[in-house]
């Protein structure tokens, strides 16, 4: 991939469906990045959480609400945006699920684990009133260009029915 | 998997291994489901315990800080002697 930015967008049903869909892409721009093994499958993971987030908390599972998904590629870096239709919230008020109450809770890890394998993230009220959660992971270094982004075991398609 | 817990749990099969060696990806609804398979156990008086994790999924625990809640064993031998010795320990 040249060095050129380039810009994705793809606009997501409110469905599970959507979130392999949403996760296969990225993993796909990821590689062709250069982006390694290990570096897809964190990209991966991240819109994974962040689409599941965008469709259980913020869509709130209805079908008539979208999911807007959107890959940025940059000389330094890819950023996704994942926006919904929901009402929003702050990243404050999200709880730590790393504190001894939460350690057994069934939920809440998807945000900590976006922070956990990106290099930004952030969460910022988007243009339909829902939350956009904005993050990136810096393109790895071009010394080797060829030997990147191979291998990826997540890489078939698996777009459910 | 949560169906699976219950009806052990239900068949008052309360000691339970869960062997993993087969899932090299989890994501934080499968790490929930792992905790709500736990939680369940104990609730009900059992035990749940893992076999076999996977590097992503050890990496996933530790990260989530479950490692520590977790029992976790890479030989099933080990893991099963584990649950005699906490029964023949109890009153």
């Amino acid at each position: 991939m040249g060095t050129d930015p380039k810009h994705l967008e793809i606009t997501l049903e409110t469905q599970v469906e959507s979130v392999n869909l949403a996760e296969e892409m990225c993993i796909r721009v990821a590689e062709a990045a250069g982006f390694g093994e290990d570096d897809c499958y964190k990209i991966g993971m991240s819109v994974r959480e962040g689409v599941i987030n965008a469709f259980h908390y913020g869509n709130k599972e209805r079908p008539d609400k979208k999911i807007h998904l959107a890959v940025d590629l940059t000389n330094d870096k890819m950023i996704i945006h994942v926006l919904d239709e929901g009402t929003g919230f702050t990243l404050s008020d999200v709880p730590d699920p790393l504190a001894e109450e939460n350690l057994l809770s069934t939920s809440g890890r998807g945000i900590f684990l976006m922070r956990a394998f990106m290099d930004e993230f952030d969460v910022v009220s988007g243009r339909t009133g829902g939350a956009e959660i904005v993050m990136a992971k810096k393109l790895p270094l071009q010394e080797n260009p060829g030997t990147n982004g191979q291998g990826s075991q997540g890489a078939s398609p698996q777009q459910g029915a | 998997m949560r169906t699976t817990v219950r009806k052990l749990l239900d068949d008052q099969r309360t000691r339970i291994l869960l062997n993993l060696a087969d899932v090299d990806y989890i994501d934080s609804s499968g790490i929930g489901e792992l905790v709500s398979a736990y939680t369940t156990a104990k609730g009900r008086g059992g035990e749940l315990k893992l076999l076999h994790l996977t590097k992503k999924v050890h990496d996933l625990l530790q990260l989530t800080k479950l490692f520590t809640v977790f029992e976790v064993y890479s030989d099933e031998s080990t893991a099963l002697k584990s649950f005699q010795l906490a029964a023949s320990s109890e009153p």
